[in-house]
C-alpha cells in the first residue's frame, strides 16, 4: 500500500512538472502572456494615476496603487485561466490528460501554479512604481512587501476561482462570464455600501460573515500594514477549495 | 500470458446500457480486433479500460493490475490512443512526446532515447521539429502513436488508428502496428475488415454492448454461409436503428 502511494505520489510529481512546463510554454511561447502583462499594467498604471490620482495625494504610498488590484484581477485573471480545462474538452485532449499515469489532483495544480506564474510576473513588473514612491520618499517598504505578497495570493484565489469554473463550462466565453460573476460576489461582499445592507436584511451577525468571506476585506487589512495570520490562511484555504472543486469537476467527467 | 484482462465491464448513460458485462482478454504477442457498428460500445469499453471512463461494475487488469484500484500503475503499463487521435497543435512534435515521455516519469536523457525511438518507429523523425498543427492528417495519426508506445508500454489500445487515413497511410500505420506486435499486446477498434484479416489473430465483436462472437478472424467469418468477414458482421449485428 505504502509503495502504492508513493508511486502515485511520485508520478504527481513528474505530471505536475510536465503540466507546468507546458502551460507555461503555452502563455509564453505565444502572444497570450505578453497581451495579458501589457494590457493589464496599462490599466494598472491608468487607474492608479488618473483615477487614483497617486501624485495628488503627497503620501509616500502605494494606496491608490493597491487599490484597484481586486477590480482589475478580477476582470484580467479570468481570461488568462479560462482557458486551461475549456479548451481541453473542446480539443478532445481531455481523454488524452486524464488517462495520464498521475492523479488528477496533480494535473489541476501543474495548470493553477503555470496560471498563478503569469500573474507573478505581471505584478513583478509593477515594481518601478515602487521604486518611484521610494526615489520621491520614504514610505512604508514592510508594509508595502506585505500588500504585493497577500496581492500575489489574492491573484491565486481569483485564478481559482476561474481554472475552476473552466472545467465546468463547455467553452472559454462562459468560463470567464462565470468566473468574473463569480469572483465579483466574493469582491463586493467586502464593500462597504453591500454589507451595511446585508445587515439591515439579514442582521449584523451574518453580514459579517459574509464580509469574512470576500477577497476584498483581508486585503484592505494588508494594505493597512497589519498581517494577519487568518488572512494568510483565507487565501491559502480558498485555493484549496477551488482546486478541490476543480479536481472534482474534472473527475466528475469520468462517470460519463 | 494475459496482458490485458478485461472483466465483467458495464457502463450505463442515463437509461441506456451501453456496455453490458463485457469479459476478453489479450496475451502478449496478440493483436486483436475490436470490432462492431457504431454506437456498439467500443469506445466506452476501451474508455474504461484506459481509466478515463468509470465503470459501473467489473474491472479491467492491465499487466495484473486493476485500473479501479490501482490505477496509476495500471496506465503506466499502457499505451492509448484515443478515438480521433487527440493532440496539442500548438506544440512541436519533439515537444509533444517530451511531454508524454515526462509523464510517464522518463527522465530527460531517458526521453531523449524513447522519443527518438517511438519517431523512428512511428516514422515521424522527418518531422520532430514540426509544429504539429502544421502536419497532415496521416503525420498527426502517426504522432499520436508515438505518443502511445514512447514509454515502451507492454499493453498498447488504438482506437481506430486508421480512421480517415489515405491508402498509402493506412498500410504504413499496418506495418508499423505489425512491427511492434510480437512484444506487445495490442487492441484495436476497427471498421476495416480487410485490416482484421491482414494483421489481427483474433477478433472480439460487439454488438449493443454484447459479445456477439470471439475468435479468429477465420472463425468468425465461418458465421456467414459465405465465409465472408463482412457477411458474418452483417449476420451477427443488427443495423442501428433510431431509438
Amino acid at each position: 500500500m505504502n509503495e502504492t502511494i508513493a508511486l502515485n505520489l511520485r508520478q504527481a510529481g513528474n505530471a505536475l512538472r510536465a503540466v507546468y512546463v507546458r502551460e507555461l510554454a503555452a502563455y509564453f511561447l505565444t502572444p497570450l502572456a505578453y497581451v495579458f502583462i501589457a494590457i493589464f499594467l496599462i490599466a494598472l498604471g491608468s487607474f492608479t494615476f488618473e483615477i487614483g490620482r497617486f501624485f495628488d495625494t503627497n503620501q509616500a504610498d502605494l494606496a491608490p496603487f493597491f487599490l484597484f488590484h481586486p477590480w482589475l484581477y478580477l476582470v484580467f485573471l479570468p481570461a488568462i485561466a479560462m482557458r486551461l480545462w475549456a479548451d481541453e474538452a473542446r480539443g478532445g485532449t481531455l481523454e488524452l490528460l486524464l488517462t495520464l499515469p498521475a492523479p488528477t489532483w496533480s494535473l489541476v495544480l501543474g495548470k493553477f501554479l503555470a496560471a498563478w506564474t503569469v500573474a507573478a510576473a505581471a505584478l513583478l513588473l509593477t515594481t518601478p512604481i515602487w521604486m518611484s514612491v521610494n526615489w520621491l520618499g520614504a514610505p512604508d517598504n514592510a508594509a508595502i512587501f506585505l500588500t504585493y505578497g497577500i496581492s500575489f495570493l489574492m491573484a491565486g484565489s481569483y485564478l481559482a476561482i476561474a481554472c475552476a469554473l473552466s472545467a465546468v463550462a463547455g467553452s472559454q466565453v462562459i468560463a470567464f462570464v462565470l468566473s468574473v460573476a463569480v469572483g465579483f460576489i466574493f469582491t463586493a461582499a467586502g464593500l462597504p455600501v453591500v454589507a451595511s445592507g446585508a445587515a439591515s436584511v439579514f442582521g449584523p451577525g451574518l453580514a459579517e460573515a459574509m464580509a469574512s468571506f470576500s477577497l476584498l476585506t483581508h486585503f484592505e487589512a494588508a494594505q493597512r500594514g497589519v498581517l494577519e495570520l487568518r488572512a494568510l490562511f483565507f487565501y491559502l484555504g480558498f485555493i484549496a477549495v477551488w482546486l478541490a472543486f476543480n479536481a472534482i469537476w474534472i473527475s466528475a467527467r469520468k462517470g460519463g | 500470458m494475459q496482458a490485458l484482462k478485461v472483466d465483467a465491464l458495464s457502463k450505463s448513460f442515463g437509461p441506456r446500457q451501453a456496455v453490458r458485462g463485457v469479459s476478453f482478454d489479450v496475451c502478449i504477442g496478440e493483436t486483436v480486433a475490436f470490432l462492431g457498428p457504431n454506437g456498439a460500445g467500443k469506445s466506452t469499453t476501451l474508455r474504461m479500460i484506459a481509466g478515463f471512463l468509470e465503470p459501473d461494475s467489473g474491472d479491467a487488469l492491465i499487466n495484473g493490475v486493476s485500473i479501479l484500484s490501482d490505477r496509476t500503475r495500471a496506465q503506466l503499463g499502457l499505451g492509448y490512443l484515443a478515438e480521433g487521435a487527440p493532440l496539442y497543435f500548438d506544440l512541436s512534435v519533439r515537444d509533444f512526446l517530451g511531454f508524454l515521455a515526462r509523464t510517464h516519469g522518463l527522465t530527460t536523457v531517458a526521453a531523449r532515447a524513447s522519443i527518438a525511438r517511438a519517431a523512428e518507429d512511428a516514422a515521424i523523425t522527418d518531422v520532430l521539429s514540426r509544429p504539429i498543427e502544421t502536419l497532415s492528417k496521416g503525420y498527426r495519426r502517426r504522432v499520436a502513436l508515438a505518443g502511445a508506445i514512447v514509454h515502451d508500454p507492454p499493453v498498447l489500445i488504438l482506437d481506430e488508428p486508421t480512421d480517415g487515413l489515405d491508402p498509402n497511410q493506412k498500410i504504413a500505420m499496418r506495418s508499423l502496428i505489425a512491427r511492434m506486435a510480437k512484444q506487445k499486446a495490442i487492441l484495436i477498434s476497427t471498421h476495416q475488415l480487410d485490416e482484421v484479416e491482414a494483421m489481427c489473430t483474433r477478433a472480439v465483436l460487439i454488438d449493443r454492448g454484447d459479445i456477439k462472437a470471439d475468435g479468429t478472424p477465420a472463425e468468425i467469418a465461418g458465421h456467414a454461409q459465405s465465409g465472408k468477414l463482412e457477411d458474418a458482421f452483417h449476420a451477427l449485428t443488427r443495423p442501428e436503428k433510431a431509438t
